[in-house]
């Protein structure tokens, strides 16, 4: 994909928060962007890969995206590099002797928290990382300000040498808003200085540096004093006083327009005197943070009385619907339940799902047929495998840890699991972010792991990016393509116990898996189709089911695909007096692409290719028919 | 500043829809009208045929971008039980504009679930004024199904603080670089989806 040339300055575009930091980054003169695509941080990257003048990547992971804008920031380029909270934690090893370096070019992280876990693992504060790494986290409320403060998060990197913490929730990167936009500074790299002292971390070296660290946060804790960063709004009703900061602010300025407020920009370090300054103007002080008692704990620690988290809740996000009646309980007001009306009506779940023709439903359709496995599993699109109808993975825990929790369960089993077969599943895009060290693990200590590796050639489940594995960069263009088989035979999995197989191809998938979870030792199997959501997947003609031929089997309903509907349910009972449920079926012709997972467990044959004169004809008709 | 100046607008249906895109469209026009606009969404695992809602306020200055329930003043459905999940969004004077699409998920196929009869007549029965209309019959009348989300825009037309000619402007700007054949089959469709509902509205006493 070409650059384009970014809206031209002054204008006011409806911009996502993701959207929003991009453009400050790019107008604060950023040479190198480098991240792992992750929700809710994604679009960051791939807005930034479509501005000029800059060097845009898709890393291998958090941890390399970090060093890479570290690197950048030694020449004294401005650097930047984005991830989503789980992330932080990959590049943290980089982030906590980082901040000792300091920065030398502006060099900001954006972290985003996906607050209310829309598509995450797990829920985390990053607020802490700043107290962690002594570095000073910024947090807008809203568009406008994701984009401003991104452009100060590199003064502000600049003049004190060290990284700065954007951190983002999903309310921020996914909600869009006015953003009056500026023009792209020039900043030209000072140049790399030899420095050994400061960039070699050696004990001798840091124990010189570490103290500085300390200093910094002094001196950040009087800038929060004076920062326009953090506004202390007056408010005319003082019975209850608020401290807050991120979308959280707009939450408590919608159901409070009249009380004090001190929104802080510039959270970490907080400003003592400004918030002494509030606690003296309103009866009772309250916490509004998402999502942990963070500041809660460091303000009672200074001795400022506050109320938090003995009212707000510790998960989720902190919604007008949440604070309200929360406040209400704190001042003692009656909280009327809620009206019957406002009840969500009971209704069935709707979960995401594989795709129609997602080559994921071959392997997971066939591991729900094997019995007495343990499947590991990982992080992307294949983690719907444990969901209906397959339940085919055992644990999911974060990138790549699939094969050392494969490993460490073929390790610790007892008697009770001998007869198991270990299973371990992961995708391309994984398995090159951390997962070709779990394998090596594996193969290093004689594990006995059959590896499911996925290549879909893609990062499915962040909408689409290329990988080192799918032979394109972020910008579309060709790169070297990385050779999975040889790298799986190079991690030390013997040629022969490698096998590259079809997903879409059921007999082979079943033959293969059978062979050789039976054989000791590890074993991957690489099961190759592209994602039904990239270029690169070419639908075929559609499917029908020929409703006199279909006896209700339900075999094809078990393959998960959801363009089969069931049309009719019905019970029989069997000569050997079992009863069995009938479920009769049609396939929407319009959402199949033709993969054909579903013809193949079908007993009577019922499902045929759609005639051509039965295909839905797409023309726009412009003169009126009736 | 009273919530009163603020206008909210809930899209519903499933990933894949066109819910994000329509609200998209729904908010240029509010910005052509000079509002402060927040639109949100949460989209992450969406497109694998999830739940969509897609939140829409605008007015003099919009904070929190997130629309408490109770207050919705017009909810724009993509899909029958999509609508009936979020119709406790509504105010007791809310409108719903739904399209009767049913599209049933893997789990209610596999018996797990149920997807309920009539997923609009249980919204009336909970007191709430909902006009439903079949905007893929309706597209598929004109001969091309995926106007159906171009119906879906007419349908709400009526029923925003501004004219519907401001919101017809933006799909046509959406439209021009396709060419004027493709921006006249939007506008028929549009035309067919303000109709559908002020005939349902005609016919239901008040």
């Amino acid at each position: 994909m070409a650059a384009v040339m970014p809206n031209p300055a002054a204008q006011r575009l409806l911009l996502s928060g993701n959207e929003a930091v991009a453009r400050g980054v790019w107008e604060a003169g950023t040479r190198v962007a480098a991240a792992y695509p992750g929700t809710p941080a994604t679009e960051i990257l791939e807005t930034l890969s479509r501005f000029p003048d800059l060097h845009a990547e898709w890393s291998v992971n958090e941890k390399v995206s970090m060093e890479v804008a570290l690197g950048a920031s030694m020449t004294g380029a401005r650097a930047f590099c984005a991830m989503k909270h789980v992330g932080l934690n990959v590049a943290s090893d980089c982030l906590m002797t980082m901040t000792i370096t300091g920065a030398y070019g502006g060099l900001v992280i954006a972290v985003a928290d996906d607050v209310g876990m829309s598509s995450s693992q797990n829920e985390q504060d990053s607020r802490f990382w700043g107290r962690f790494a002594h570095i000073p986290v910024l947090e807008p409320a809203d568009s406008q300000e994701a984009y401003e403060m991104a452009k100060h998060a590199f003064e502000l990197s600049e003049k004190y040498e060290t990284p700065v913490l954007l951190r983002l929730t999903t309310r921020i990167c996914h909600v869009k808003g006015l953003v009056t936009v500026g023009e792209r500074e020039a900043h030209e790299p000072a140049g790399f200085v030899k420095n050994p002292q400061r960039w070699v971390m050696v004990p001798a070296h840091a124990k010189v540096r570490i103290p500085a660290l300390f200093q910094r946060d002094e001196t950040l804790r009087e800038v929060a004093e004076t920062t326009p960063l953090n506004v202390l709004e007056a408010g005319s009703d003082r019975s209850v006083g608020f401290v807050t900061s991120g979308p959280a602010y707009m939450h408590v300025r919608e159901a409070f327009p009249d009380a004090p407020v001190l929104k802080l920009g510039l959270s970490y370090p907080w400003p003592p005197q400004k918030l002494r300054e509030l606690a003296s103007m309103c009866d009772k002080l309250v916490v509004v943070e998402e999502t942990e008692k963070i500041l809660e704990t460091e303000l009672k620690a200074a001795g400022i009385a506050c109320h938090g988290k003995d009212f707000l809740p510790s998960l989720g996000e902190l919604s007008p619907q949440v604070l309200t009646p929360a406040i209400d309980r704190l001042l003692g007001k009656p909280v009327p339940p809620p009206a019957p009306a406002a009840a969500p009506p009971k209704l069935f779940p709707r979960p995401p799902t594989l795709c129609a023709s997602c080559p994921h439903m071959g392997m997971y359709y066939t591991l729900s047929q094997i019995k007495n496995l343990i499947i590991s599993g990982d992080i992307g699109c294949y983690t719907l495998g444990a969901g209906h109808p397959w339940n085919a993975l055992d644990t999911t825990i974060c990138m790549g840890a699939t094969m050392g929790v494969a490993l460490g369960i073929d390790k610790g089993r007892g008697a009770v699991d001998k007869n198991k077969r270990i299973l371990a599943v992961i995708g391309d895009s994984t398995f090159m972010h951390m997962g070709m060290q779990g394998l090596l693990d594996i193969t290093y200590n004689h594990g006995n792991v059959t590896v499911l590796l996925l290549d879909n050639h893609t990062t499915g489940m962040t909408g689409g990016q290329a990988t080192p594995a799918s032979g394109k960069d972020i910008h579309g263009k060709e790169a070297p393509k990385v050779d999975l088989f040889k790298i799986v035979e190079a991690l030390g999995v013997p040629n022969e116990r490698i096998k590259v197989v079809d997903p879409y191809e059921l007999p082979v998938l079943f033959k293969t898996v059978r062979e050789e979870i039976k054989i000791e030792g590890p074993s991957v199997i690489i099961a190759r189709r592209p994602c039904v959501l990239i270029d690169e997947f070419k639908p075929t003609r559609p499917y029908l089911v020929e409703e006199d031929k279909c006896t209700g089997c339900g075999n094809c309903v078990e393959v998960g695909c959801p363009a089969i509907h069931v049309t009719k349910r019905d019970k029989v009972v069997k000569p050997s007096g079992k009863e069995v449920e009938l479920a009769f079926v049609e396939i929407d012709s319009q959402a199949c692409t033709g993969c054909g997972l579903c013809v193949q467990p079908c007993a009577p044959d019922a499902i045929q290719h759609v005639s051509r004169r039965d295909i839905p004809i797409h023309i726009v008709k412009t003169t009126s028919s009736s | 500043m009273s919530a009163n100046d603020i206008t909210n607008i809930l899209v519903c249906g499933i990933g894949g829809q066109g819910v994000m895109t329509a609200t998209e469209i729904l908010a240029e026009a509010a910005i052509a009208q000079g509002h402060d606009v927040k639109k949100t969404e949460v989209a992450g695992m969406a497109q694998r045929g999830g739940v969509v809602t897609s939140h829409l306020r605008f007015g003099r200055k919009v904070l929190s971008p997130q629309i408490e329930p109770g207050t919705v003043q017009v909810l724009l459905g993509f899909e029958g039980a999509e609508a009936l999940r979020w119709s406790h969004y509504l105010r007791p004077d809310g409108l719903a504009l739904v399209n009767t699409a049913r599209l049933v998920p893997p789990v209610v196929e596999l018996g797990l679930f149920d997807y309920p009869d009539d997923p609009t007549g249980k919204m009336r029965d909970a007191g709430h004024k909902v006009v439903a209309f079949d905007a893929m019959s309706i597209a598929r009348d004109l001969g091309e199904i995926r106007l159906g989300n171009t119906v879906m825009l007419g349908a709400i037309a009526d029923y925003l603080p501004f004219s519907p000619d401001v919101l017809m402007a933006c799909i046509d700007k959406r439209f021009a670089r396709k060419g004027e054949k493709v921006v006249e089959a939007n506008r028929q469709a549009f035309a067919a989806g303000r109709d559908a509902v002020a005939k349902q509205l005609a016919a239901t006493p008040a």
